[in-house]
């Protein structure tokens, strides 16, 4: 048997000899490390080992029994490590062989196993390779995807457009304002305001009210002049700002075609919505030194004084107190 | 050129001679970002763009600084990742040196667009090796040099690597000649993966 141990040593380094009586007789290089303090030889296999499947294997005649089969069993005694077996009969006793479980194979350290205990045909130490490989690459991935994450959230901070309408949203109009104001040259600032706006929402719901702003965005657009400046700053709020205007007339011109096209019935899924618009306008060359936020409060003021007087009006900014109260403004919406 | 490639190159750079050097070396290099990403592909022009404009701002040749590399890849801790793999070729030098024929193979397991060389390994007497490789991969030649002095140190072996010459067939050949694998304490490894 000396020669015979010798042979499986060096093919099967995991593996235990069995007597007739089922008692563990000799153990591979690999089992010895892995077994550590835990005492094998002499010991029943059944005693040394924990079976759990087949379940209920108590004695020698039942492990025998067993062979051929697959085996899951582990340590009785300390740290029970997962294993896989095989028993073949051979004489009177049997040849057991073990292989580690999956689970085992991140953490070989821990029983002092090296690639040494593996014999080169065994596939295990490439299977922790992999393990670990795939593991580095995971990591890698998911700080990708941190990052990516993190970028997505910066562009969405630094976007300029109003996604509903493919507008220009509230900070594009703070950068173009500021931009105007450093260059000097002439501008008109036009609050939009829709009128009637929240009855659409309330009794066709928010689907139709999506379809009334992005049909009025289109019809903004295509009213005001080409280099003009169309952004939607708020719920069913938009800004125009009309570059190169110095007179009143212009914009009133300009304004009046906006609210007979806001104005015109807008369908939708069979419904027909009718809205209208109050404008509010503020030229910027009334001022020493415009400031976009006096620019924007003034041209709100003015809105408000629409509103006020009736709906479906254009006024321009005449000086006066433009901060107005928000209730106020809420009660003539 | 995988991005893993030139994400390696930037760690190196970077641990190496301090990120404003590595943002100044991208900004010459022209490759149009500061960060590399491992899983993005680049253009084949992106390392040789990088190694230049490392070369002109370090002073230092290309192949140095492949060599440079090479070393790093074994030995720094940040890339501890990478040297565990490496150690997973064999338990001692030698047998590392013969796990180079796999090296390929093994590389696309992990990555499978990966494009590692293929590596020739033989022995040609009692300690001493040759190493081949195709032409088409000489940028990696003096990295694989580096690789191989590093892992060398990390086994504890003495090994010298005489310079590569061009073979007949246009491969490129570099001999190694193994002096001793015990030559120092063997930097540990144990087949526990550490999370980190």
């Amino acid at each position: 048997m000396k020669g015979c141990d010798a042979t499986l040593d060096l093919l099967l380094p995991l593996h235990a000899r069995l007597d007739a009586a089922g008692r563990v007789v000799h153990a591979g290089p690999a089992l010895r490390r892995l077994a550590g303090d835990r005492a094998l030889i002499d010991r029943p296999a059944t005693c040394a080992f924990r079976l759990h499947r087949p379940p209920d294997v108590a004695t020698a005649a039942e492990l025998f029994d067993a062979a051929g089969q697959p085996l899951r069993l582990s340590f009785a005694e300390g740290v029970p490590v997962q294993l896989s077996g095989l028993l073949a009969l051979r004489g009177e006793g049997g040849i057991l062989n073990l292989a580690l479980g999956l689970s085992e194979l991140e953490n070989l350290g821990r029983y002092g196993m090296t690639c040494t205990d593996f014999a080169p045909t065994d596939m295990t130490v490439d299977m922790v390779y992999l393990i670990e490989a795939n593991s580095a690459i995971m990591d890698e991935a998911r700080q990708l995807i941190t990052r990516l994450q993190a970028a997505q959230a910066a562009a969405e901070e630094r976007a300029l457009t109003d996604t509903l309408t493919g507008l220009k949203n509230r900070r594009a109009l703070d950068h173009l304002l500021a931009g105007r104001v450093l260059d000097g040259r002439s501008f008109a600032l036009t609050q939009i305001d829709l009128d009637l706006f929240k009855e659409v929402n309330d009794t066709l719901g928010h689907a139709a009210g999506d379809h009334v702003l992005q049909t009025v965005a289109r019809r903004i657009q295509e009213t005001v002049r080409e280099g003009d400046h169309v952004a939607r700053i708020g719920g069913d709020e938009f800004v125009v700002l009309f570059e190169g205007i110095s007179e009143r007339a212009e914009v009133d011109g300009i304004a009046r075609r906006l609210i007979a096209r806001i104005e015109d019935p807008i369908v939708f899924r069979g419904e027909t919505c009718r809205i209208s618009a109050s404008l509010g306008t503020t030229l910027s060359q009334t001022y020493a030194s415009p400031e976009p936020a006096r620019l924007l409060a003034d041209a709100d003021a003015a809105l408000y004084r629409s509103k006020g007087t009736g709906r479906a009006r254009h006024s321009f900014y005449d000086g006066g107190p433009s901060a107005v109260p928000m209730f106020e403004r809420r009660r003539a919406g | 050129m995988h991005g893993i490639v030139n994400r390696s190159l930037q760690s190196f750079l970077t641990d190496t001679y301090g990120r404003e050097v590595w943002v100044e070396i991208a900004r010459d290099a022209g490759i149009g970002v500061t960060d590399v990403e491992p899983f993005l592909d680049y253009a084949h022009r992106v390392t040789p763009d990088i190694l230049a404009a490392a070369a002109a701002r370090l002073s230092k040749s290309q192949t140095v600084i492949l060599e440079d590399f090479g070393t790093y890849l074994v030995s720094h801790p940040n890339m501890h990742r990478l040297r565990r793999l490496l150690r997973f070729g064999g338990d001692g030098f030698v047998d590392f040196l013969h796990s180079l024929n796999d090296l390929h193979d093994r590389s696309r397991l992990a990555l499978p667009d990966l494009d590692v060389p293929r590596l020739d390994l033989h022995q040609v007497g009692e300690g001493r090796y040759r190493l081949r490789m195709g032409a088409s991969h000489a940028l990696y030649v003096p990295l694989a040099m580096g690789v191989l002095r590093a892992m060398a140190d990390d086994y504890g072996a003495l090994a010298f690597l005489d310079a590569p010459e061009i073979a007949e067939d246009g491969d490129i050949r570099v001999d190694i000649a193994v002096l001793s694998t015990s030559f120092a304490p063997s930097r540990g490894f144990d087949l526990s993966l550490r999370r980190v």
